[in-house]
């Protein structure tokens, strides 16, 4: 505190001539933070501009010259979400991700209370083997995960199909490959939480279903929400997993169709463009909206 | 648990209280935990081990078929082009292009994600850039993919480098569809995405390094270069660690871009090991020979398993 007073107190008074000469000492630091974002932004914005061009134009010529020759048509969204089934694409992504984050919340955040404040054998041996597990690949667990949900649908129904075609598949899949990380995160913010608070529930009769629910998940709702923004993006933003337990082409959500349309049609710009747009918006709006949370959740995904 | 040392003479007096702990704690515990073990152990653990014994099949059609000892691991090794190609020098195939990716993506990661770190604490627009920066990091893989297909398309009426090329001159050049140059191109496309999670984590480690520090340093007549290379950078160390781990594994697990920008063409010139194991238990149908990238893939993986591990192990021990 004293020295940084002292530092004030001494720097001799900024001249106009010095001003100037630390604003043009300081110019190479702006100009390549803005050259830096500029080639940042400039895909992103090729893509959204394509997006709205009318297809002979794409061919014809560059989206930059689109400025100069205003000519913007909804028609490429509507060939994407309808003759191309992005619309139902849209939806089924929807309905992928959200059973795919709230199961591994909820499966998590038990599993992650009784690693925190419930003692019991071998917890830390547990728990330093569910570290070890959050890096394993998922390509580690494909093909017996998938004839695991081929015998269990025929055991219980006699359909094979029981479990890989429906969504059930890639919600487990997500769920399990999620569930190490999301026990990890969460143990990590319950031990914070003040123990008197736990002790005096328990003195009171309090059962360990009621301090979970009444008072640590309560207090937990910032780690809760990292996890599951994370969670939501990462399954709503994946292909890999869906190619696999996804097999019955009206349940694809918008990553297979994307890359469906490039084997189907070649690199048609009109339609990528504006199918990759539809993909975006929703992580785009997640992004904005929930920007803390988001960047809390990668933060302790890597820092911790 | 019951199978705690039954042999043993010192285990006696414990193991009653072990015995009376389980009953009751240890009781309670179950239900919270029971549901997520049982999920972790069906459903990962015990197919990573099926899948490690599957590579000592032939595992046609994905079930256990022929046993084949170490057959696909040699195969994949040694006769296996476009997995791993060492006739030729320099070596090629998907292992040699994912080594190139570590390098490449991790390096231009870090230091690309340093600087932006570093230069953006100096200015007004701070959460402007770092949003700028960061967005990438929050889209698909897929749309990433597409959007690097546009920046790349070989037209220059189309793709914006080769309308630079064209601008400056130069004749247009088709970035992924040639084998000299697809792998930098996407290297290049996924350094573009995930830059800005680099700076994050950077920029917020040195926001953890105390102002007075730098002002005395500055004081004592110390340039920028010199608060970047004497205070800054050695309190980074350990971030920067964690991060260049994270980068990693991300690398070693890379498949969606390749997928959907080049599906590891042309001729399986920019092949990645991922790739290799879709195309071969997927494509071909060789779940045993699948099996043994799969277990390839788990041996590159284990040492920061390890690490991971040792280093919870110590944060625990400190604090």
């Amino acid at each position: 505190m004293t020295t940084a007073a002292e530092t004030i107190a001494v720097r001799p008074r900024q001249t106009a001539a010095a001003r100037t000469l630390g604003f043009i000492s300081r110019a190479p630091v702006h100009f390549s933070l803005i050259a830096i974002a500029v080639i940042w932004l400039v895909p992103t914005i090729g893509l959204a501009v394509t997006s709205f061009r009318p297809r002979p134009d794409i061919a014809s010529s560059g989206w930059w010259t689109s400025f100069s020759h205003w000519d913007f048509t909804l028609k490429n969204y509507d060939l994407v979400l309808n003759a191309n089934k992005m619309a139902p694409s849209f939806l089924n992504s929807a309905l992928i991700a959200i059973p795919s984050t709230l199961l591994p919340l909820f499966f998590g955040a038990l599993a992650a209370f009784a690693f925190s404040w419930i003692r019991f054998p071998f917890r830390d041996t547990i728990f330093l083997s569910l570290v070890a597990l959050m890096v394993v690949p998922v390509q580690a667990a494909f093909v017996p995960t998938l004839v695991e949900f081929q015998d269990i649908g025929e055991y219980l129904t006699g359909r094979k199909d029981l479990i890989t075609g429906t969504y059930a598949g890639l919600w487990i899949a997500h769920t399990v490959f999620a569930l190490p990380f999301c026990i990890f995160l969460l143990r990590n913010f319950f031990i914070t939480l003040p123990r008197d608070l736990i002790e005096a529930a328990r003195v009171d009769g309090a059962s360990n279903w009621r301090i979970f629910f009444k008072i640590v998940l309560p207090l937990s709702v910032p780690a809760l929400a990292s996890f599951g923004i994370f969670q939501f993006l990462w399954v709503w933003n994946d292909l890999l997993m869906a190619l696999v337990y996804i097999q019955e082409p009206d349940l694809w959500p918008m990553t297979i169709r994307i890359s469906q349309l490039l084997s189907t049609y070649g690199v048609e710009f009109n339609l990528l463009s504006s199918g990759a747009f539809l993909l975006m918006i929703v992580p785009l709006l997640v992004f904005f909206a929930l920007q803390r949370y988001f960047v809390q959740g990668l933060l302790a995904g890597s820092v911790k | 648990m019951s199978a705690t040392a039954p042999g043993s003479i010192v285990a006696k007096p414990p193991r009653r209280r072990l015995a009376s702990v389980v009953g009751r704690e240890g009781f309670h515990a179950l239900p919270f935990l029971l549901p997520a073990l049982f999920l972790v152990t069906a459903f990962m653990v015990v197919p990573v081990i099926w899948t490690i014994a599957l590579s000592f099949n032939t595992g046609a059609g994905l079930r256990f078929r022929r046993w084949v000892g170490f057959d696909n691991f040699e195969r994949l090794l040694t006769r296996d082009h476009r997995f791993l190609n060492r006739d030729t020098f320099p070596w090629t195939g998907a292992v040699i292009n994912n080594f190139r990716w570590v390098v490449l993506y991790t390096g231009l990661c870090l230091v690309l994600g340093l600087i932006t770190a570093v230069l953006a604490t100096r200015v007004r627009y701070e959460a402007v850039f770092k949003s700028i920066i960061f967005v990438p990091m929050a889209i698909s893989a897929t749309a990433v993919a597409v959007i690097w297909l546009l920046v790349y398309a070989p037209d220059p009426q189309i793709g914006v480098v080769n309308a630079l090329i064209d601008g400056a001159g130069g004749s247009p050049v088709s970035w992924v569809g040639q084998a000299n140059t697809v792998n930098y191109a996407l290297i290049l496309a996924y350094v573009w995405a995930s830059t800005g999670f680099v700076m994050i984590v950077l920029s917020a480690a040195l926001k953890g390094i105390s102002q007075e520090v730098i002002e005395a340093a500055r004081t004592d007549g110390a340039t920028e270069w010199d608060i970047f290379r004497r205070v800054q950078l050695p309190l980074l160390s350990l971030p920067i660690a964690v991060v260049t781990v994270w980068l990693i594994i991300n690398v070693i697990k890379v498949f969606d871009i390749v997928y959907i920008m080049t599906k590891g063409g042309p001729g399986g010139a920019s092949r990645v090991i991922a790739y290799s194991f879709f195309v071969e238990t997927f494509e071909s149908g060789k779940g045993g020979y699948g099996a043994a990238v799969a277990v390839f893939m788990l041996i590159l993986i284990i040492p920061v398993m390890i690490l991971n591990i040792r280093r919870f192990r110590s944060e625990a021990v400190t604090g």
